[in-house]
């Protein structure tokens, strides 16, 4: 077998290992909850009768393994089970949710990806000019400020300032996809700005890292412009940090954007997630957990092979 | 093609600075340097002389905190340090080529030879990519590399260093420039190897008729590759002259020591008893790296106040010996005596006693320091480990393992390596050393990092502390003259294998093993027709260079 097919399986089986570990940990930590599950959801009221039909129903009245085993293998097969809540199918109630999640994720990512390497590469081109403090300030700014502060602000001066969008970004069912990006663009500009400056700043520092290199040097001897010394002899180079870092803001796109969708009433699934935590709906803050766990094993796996696959050493062996 | 009286370059008054912090500092005095169409310079000098400094800036180049600041270098008419970037861009890679000293760090390791190959022509408008790639093989034929056709569509680490080295030369030969750099170009490469870059850089910089500055800290070198030669210290010019006026007379004070070093020779020694117990006894040692074997039957012994020389080729397996002489690497087969004792093979099973008997030097002593650590701290430590001294007297100890090594005491204990100049730095790797009291040291590659001069006070000072305590040396090293000055006995190894051993004087006289010929006859010599015999004598003989 090639020994770059044999590492890309290696890294899978060990994603599929973590995410195996974590699925036990997400059921301890939920089964490790204090108080009585059926109790808390039914309220005091509730007599021994409804409890007790309430915990059959539900699964509660077995054996913590055996819950464990039954519930991964319908997590397997997309089966969630139902919301202790609202006693809906929780692949119903995620599905709406993950779609808009990944939607405005991927919306937000189309844009801050390409601006953040850009703004990076432009960054190292030019380093220490007025171009590059002026970046590294903007984008540390808009970094160290909080999420919703920046929402808040964009809403100020897009929405009441320029007339522009909606100040909420609910959505009708039967949207068309046009009336989706409408109304997504303001948390998917806040979300770049959130972004940005961590993935242009791993840019710029994994080029200029590189700029010492002697085949740098040797490249900058063959008199080759700066540009395309840094575009076809350090980027190439560069790729694997740019692609780690790239991927573990998409994690984070996906999973940690609670609060702008809070600020922006979006129906995403880190909403749901909160929501059914104070709801005390165990199984779906479980079935969110599983599927934010699954999305940050993913992406990192698809990182790993993409660096593996981007180095001549281990693509073309000896 | 014979030098013309056409000037190509003139160098005049250079004067170029290198930032420290936020001082300039000067480091090329003030330079003049003419070279012709078609003729070969070589520039020649210790590290910090400032060879490589000149010779990029003959392309109006300098490295990032460095600068010109005055003098001017006229490259065909005209004044490189006041033109644009954009001028100098467009000369460089077309008129004046660069060939670096480590063909495996100056390509690009995510592309293909011919790729880069191809780069410069193109850029420059010189060729096309179809007509570039076909040029490669034909240079690439001339450069003798081998499969000259496929070559050019493997990557970096996928060639050897001295293919890629013949590779680099190809390249900066693709534009047909008028002047190629070479800033010591076969320095990182096995005498062997060397021999094949040489001869195939001075035919191709014949056939085309460019002219060179050709960089190296090796006389020997300059002596087969250069018409005149130009001797450097420290940013200062010392003394010009055609090779062979320079190497049969040469002027100055500092030119002479330069020659004189390679005289440096120890006192023979009496053979050891017939029954003596070698200090160290490698028997039959076979070794493995998982499922690849590196070391096959390797037997020599160490005797008592004698150094051994273990000479070969990168990969012949020389260090792994001495892992496994340590314990790093414990031998699949065979075993490993120090004074009569047979040694665990795992160093971790070896005691406090039998780990303070065997110390190392490293080759490179930037590396083998801590950088955090102060020189009472890293000498100071195997005293405290193996000797158990501790307070006064562990500082005692220290003071005159400085005395020891000729660096005193009170200005240098406190130091940290950075404070210290290379040679400074390989003399505290022997301090420390000497620290555990041992009874036999390997000596890694000790000189190969170092200047010629700086070097010589280092086998010195080793020949010293040998005689004083009575010590065995085993002394790792691919450089023949550094085994002539020092070496006692001489072990030849190769792909794993002893090919010879025996004492110094036998192995240095003929009848030779045919390995053993070709990696003594491929030693560079400083008569500059030296290279011309051995290619014809070897043609002669039917072997390929």
């Amino acid at each position: 077998m090639p020994p770059v097919l044999r590492m890309i399986l290696q890294r899978l089986g060990l994603g599929l290992l973590t995410l195996f570990v974590v699925s036990i940990l997400i059921s301890v930590a939920i089964e490790l909850l204090p108080g009585d599950l059926a109790q808390q959801i039914l309220g005091q009221t509730a007599t021994p009768e409804n409890l007790a039909a309430f915990r059959k129903e539900v699964g509660l009245d077995q054996d913590p393994v055996t819950r464990y085993f039954t519930w991964l293998g319908g997590a397997i097969q997309g089966d969630f089970g139902v919301s202790m809540a609202s006693r809906r199918p929780i692949a119903d109630l995620i599905a709406n949710r993950l779609y808009n999640t990944l939607f405005l994720a991927l919306y937000a990512a189309a844009i801050a990806v390409p601006l953040a390497v850009t703004l990076g590469l432009l960054a190292a081109l030019y380093r220490n000019s007025l171009y590059d403090r002026a970046v590294n300030v903007f984008t540390l700014g808009s970094i160290s400020t909080p999420e919703f502060f920046v929402a808040y602000i964009l809403i100020l001066w897009l929405v009441h300032g320029a007339g522009l969008f909606g100040v909420l970004s609910t959505i009708p069912t039967d949207a068309t996809f046009g009336q989706q990006i409408e109304a997504t663009t303001l948390p998917a500009i806040t979300l770049t700005l959130v972004v940005t400056a961590h993935m242009m700043r791993m840019t710029r520092a994994a080029i200029i890292n590189l700029l010492a290199s002697p085949y740098i040097e040797m490249a900058r001897l063959k008199g080759i412009p700066r540009y395309k010394v840094i575009l076809r002899h350090a980027l190439p180079n560069a790729l694997a940090p740019i692609i780690n870092v790239i991927a573990i803001n998409l994690a984070y796109l996906i999973t940690g954007v609670v609060i702008v969708e809070q600020v922006f009433t979006y129906p995403g699934l880190g909403g749901l997630m909160v929501d059914s935590v104070s709801k005390q709906d165990a199984t779906v803050v479980q079935a969110c957990c599983l599927i934010f766990a699954s999305v940050y094993i993913l992406l990192n796996l698809i990182a790993d092979v993409l660096s593996i696959v981007t180095n001549p050493r281990l693509l073309h062996p000896k | 093609m014979a030098p013309t009286n056409e000037i190509l370059l003139r160098i005049r008054g250079l004067r170029i600075e290198g930032r420290a912090g936020h001082v300039w500092n000067e480091i090329v005095h003030g330079v003049d340097l003419d070279l012709h169409k078609g003729e070969v310079l070589g520039l020649i000098g210790e590290s910090g002389a400032g060879k490589s400094t000149i010779g990029l800036a003959a392309m109006g180049f300098t490295r990032d905190g460095c600068r010109i600041s005055g003098g001017s270098v006229e490259f065909d008419g005209v004044d490189l340090t006041k033109s644009s970037e954009g001028y100098r861009r467009q000369l460089r890679g077309k008129r004046i080529a660069y060939v670096a000293q480590s063909a495996a760090a100056s390509f690009n390791p995510a592309h293909k030879l011919i790729d880069q190959y191809t780069e410069m022509p193109v850029e420059h408008g010189v060729l096309t990519k179809r007509e570039a790639e076909q040029e490669a093989v034909t240079l690439y034929r001339q450069l003798q590399l081998p499969n000259p056709e496929e070559i050019g569509f493997r990557y970096p680490h996928q060639v050897s260093g001295g293919q890629l080295q013949r590779a680099m030369t190809a390249m900066a030969m693709s534009c047909h420039p008028d002047l190629i750099i070479f800033d010591e170009p076969t320095t990182a490469l096995d005498v062997t190897t060397q021999i094949e870059v040489l001869s195939a850089i001075r035919d191709a910089v014949a056939q085309y008729g460019t002219a060179a500055i050709y960089i190296t800290h090796d006389l020997a070198v300059v002596a087969q590759m250069a018409d005149r030669v130009l001797v450097l210290l420290k940013g200062d010019p010392v003394e010009e002259a055609p090779t062979r006026e320079m190497l049969s007379h040469p002027k100055e004070d500092y030119t002479k020591s330069l020659w004189a070093v390679r005289e440096f020779r120890t006192e023979p020694k009496p053979a050891p008893a017939p029954d003596a117990v070698p200090a160290v006894r490698v028997a039959n040692v076979t070794a493995a790296y998982g499922p690849i074997t590196v070391l096959r039957n390797v037997t020599f012994d160490i005797h008592t106040g004698r150094t051994v020389a273990v000479v070969g080729e990168s990969g012949s397996g020389k260090s792994t010996t001495a892992r496994c002489i340590t314990g790093l690497l414990p031998p699949v087969e065979g075993l490993i005596e120090i004074e009569g004792q047979v040694m665990p093979g795992d160093y971790r099973s070896r005691t406090k006693n039998q780990l303070r008997q065997a110390q190392m030097i490293y080759q490179m002593a930037d590396t083998a320091l801590n950088p955090r650590q102060r020189i009472r701290d890293i000498i100071g430590r195997p005293i405290e480990f193996y000797l158990g001294l501790k307070g006064k007297k562990k500082e005692e100890r220290i003071r005159a393992l400085l005395d020891e090594i000729e660096l005193e005491p009170d200005a240098y204990i406190d130091r940290l390596p950075s404070e210290l100049s290379g040679g400074q730095k390989q003399r505290i790797g022997i301090a420390r050393a000497l620290a555990a009291e041992p009874s036999f040291i390997i000596c890694d590659e000790v000189t190969s990092a170092l200047d010629q001069l700086v070097a010589e006070g280092i086998l010195r000072l080793l020949d010293k502390i040998q005689k004083e305590f009575n010590l065995a040396y085993m002394f790792i090293t691919h450089d023949l003259a550094t085994v002539r000055s020092i070496a006692d006995e001489v072990v030849v190894m190769k792909e794993g294998l002893v090919v010879e051993q025996g004492p110094k004087e036998e192995m240095f006289t003929p009848p030779h093993h045919a390995y053993t010929d070709l990696l003594l006859s491929s030693v560079p010599e400083m008569d500059p027709d030296w290279l011309d015999h051995l290619l014809e004598e070897r043609r002669a003989k039917g072997i390929s260079p």
